[in-house]
């Protein structure tokens, strides 16, 4: 026996998930990124913290206080109950959501390294080769930022895939709209059936592997040319 | 109104303070000249707009750039104007082709004002075209890196130390093609420099700065004469003449005609007809009340004493001459000045021991 269909329901939604998630995460921690890199605010120590803390603290934390602020009492439950959205919680808006904010130190720190490596002065040329800012980030620092790019988006994906406790505080377990694989997996193991557990958790192993793998290999090549 | 570079700059950092006022001719190359310090670079930056000098004031030809008191600041992409950077800094994910354009496609057709093929040509870069900036020489790089800045059709060039990062032979391999520049080009050229050599061959004006304030400005010949410069630049006083090769000697030396005179030096293979600037230090000449006779010396010149200076250089002073309409300085003892009774007004002949051919 391989997968059955709620396996194959999680494994889409879990794709459908970091895809989607992954997206955000550029969107997001994009300027994030940009403004930590490039900014003498005295502000920018306590953003860079605030942005790393998903890396310290449990996953069980972060899902509560989002619970908390995404809940009926919550403001930003009260926001989306307002706007006719419902409520986030235990929904597949509310996984987004929350995994966006678990894994957006894994997109901005890479992102961050890659624009400051780049330096100011590559920004001054294009600046007296009439290029504005917004130009000069798309024609120069995307394409000097690649490698950034790359990881951010590579370790954002494979981070959310890999993820339980947010999930599971904030999503539950609902099939085909909150149970990814790594709930799944534990829904087997729990009703002892490790040879399906078996197969998701290899796949998932074996996903990750190659990931890395591809990443830490492309990525130090990639870095190479970029520098100069 | 002026139809040259205007920059008034204030700046306040520690330690450093600038502040110039700056009036420079709308052609040929201007040299900000002085010690590492001295506050070239900032001027240059706060020029393009790289760098914010509150309360500053700069404008191009009658177009203002920035003027704090009414509260323009045009961004430093909407200035037309190129800068050259002490690096290079070619953009390394573009091909040499591709950051020759990278300036000229920002520009609207009708603005445009030089072509790829005239400007590759002019810097010699033309077979460089698809090479990667990786694969270039440093010589190289630095040539596409002007060639780039031109090709944004600039208004006026802003050149940071571009040979400073340089060997000597990659330097002695650039200065050609910007006396081509010079020569062909109708844009004016703010050239900041340490070097007095690459002053002296390519300035028509000179700016002297020390310590973020404006010594002297003036032109090249004219301010280099000067007799009250600080010590810092005096210590390497000489003038420099532009002059034309009027002829070639029997005897293999060269004639060298200028304003009020004419100097012998060395056969020189340039056609007759040829511009060539020299220099002369004023520790090589020296001073004869009357028509010296009986000397090795060939370049013997009546000239005119235009006033004296005390110099750093215990026991000498630095007497300013005229030639003409050409100025001389000579470094002498004071000794000699007093035995020889120099002052200004007295006519006597000067006798120059060498000339430094600058091209």
């Amino acid at each position: 026996m391989t997968l059955d269909d709620a396996d194959l329901a999680a494994v889409r939604l879990t794709l459908e998930l970091a895809t989607v998630v992954t997206l955000l995460l550029l969107a997001v921690g994009t300027p994030i990124a940009w403004w930590l890199a490039r900014t003498r605010s005295r502000l920018r120590h306590a953003v860079g913290a605030v942005v790393a803390l998903p890396l310290v603290l449990p996953p069980t934390v972060i899902g509560f206080y989002l619970l908390l602020v995404l809940g009926p009492n919550g403001p930003v439950g009260k926001l989306t109950e307002a706007l006719g959205i419902g409520l986030l919680p235990f929904s597949f808006g509310g996984l987004v959501l929350a995994s966006v904010c678990y894994s957006l130190p894994f997109v901005v720190q890479p992102l961050q390294n890659a624009f400051e490596a780049i330096g100011p002065r590559p920004l001054e040329v294009a600046a007296t080769l009439r290029a504005s800012p917004w130009d000069t980030f798309w024609s120069v620092v995307v394409p000097l930022a690649r490698p950034g790019f790359l990881s951010g988006a590579v370790l954002g994906f494979a981070h959310t895939v890999g993820e339980f406790g947010v999930v599971l505080m904030i999503g539950g377990n609902i099939p085909d709209r909150t149970r990814v694989v790594s709930v799944q997996i534990y829904d087997h193991v729990e009703a002892l059936e490790y040879a399906q557990a078996h197969w998701l958790a290899g796949g998932m192993l074996a996903f990750s592997f190659i990931v890395l793998l591809a990443l830490y290999t492309v990525y130090p090549q990639a870095m190479k040319g970029r520098r100069r | 109104m002026t139809e040259g570079l205007r920059a008034r700059l204030r700046l306040d950092r520690g330690a450093f303070r600038l502040d110039v006022d700056l009036d420079l001719p709308q052609r040929g190359i201007s040299a900000l000249f002085g010690h590492s310090g001295s506050g070239k670079t900032t001027i240059l930056r706060a020029i393009a707009g790289l760098e914010r000098a509150p309360g500053g004031y700069v404008a191009l030809g009658g177009e203002v750039w920035q003027d704090d008191a009414r509260g323009v600041f045009v961004p430093v992409h909407r200035r037309a104007l190129g800068y050259v950077f002490q690096e290079a800094s070619l953009f390394p994910h573009l091909s040499v082709r591709a950051n020759l354009e990278f300036g000229r496609k920002r520009v609207p057709a009708h603005e445009r004002r030089f072509d790829l093929a005239p400007v590759t040509e002019l810097l010699g870069i033309v077979s460089l075209l698809e090479r990667r900036p990786d694969g270039l020489s440093g010589g190289e790089r630095q040539r596409v890196a002007i060639a780039r800045a031109l090709l944004a059709s600039p208004r006026l060039l802003l050149m940071d130390e571009p040979l400073a990062a340089l060997d000597l032979r990659r330097k002695l391999e650039i200065l050609p093609y910007l006396e081509r520049m010079h020569a062909e080009l109708a844009i004016p050229i703010v050239y900041v420099s340490h070097a007095p050599d690459e002053v002296a061959r390519l300035a028509d004006h000179l700016v002297l700065l020390d310590d973020g304030k404006l010594v002297a400005s003036g032109p090249l010949t004219e301010t280099l004469a000067r007799v009250d410069l600080p010590p810092s630049f005096a210590d390497d006083a000489g003038v420099v003449l532009d002059t034309l090769l009027a002829g070639h000697e029997e005897d293999a030396l060269s004639r060298l005609e200028f304003a009020g005179g004419a100097l012998f030096v060395g056969r020189r293979r340039e056609a007759i007809g040829t511009h060539l600037r020299c220099r002369i230090h004023a520790r090589d000449v020296s001073l004869a009340l009357a028509q010296p006779q009986g000397t090795s010396i060939v370049n013997r010149l009546p000239a005119v004493v235009t006033a004296v200076a005390a110099t750093e250089t215990p026991g000498h002073v630095l007497v300013q001459l005229r030639i003409g309409s050409s100025p001389l300085l000579a470094r002498i003892t004071a000794r000699s000045r007093r035995e020889l009774g120099i002052e200004p007004g007295l006519r006597l002949w000067a006798q120059i021991k060498g000339v430094a051919l600058l091209n």
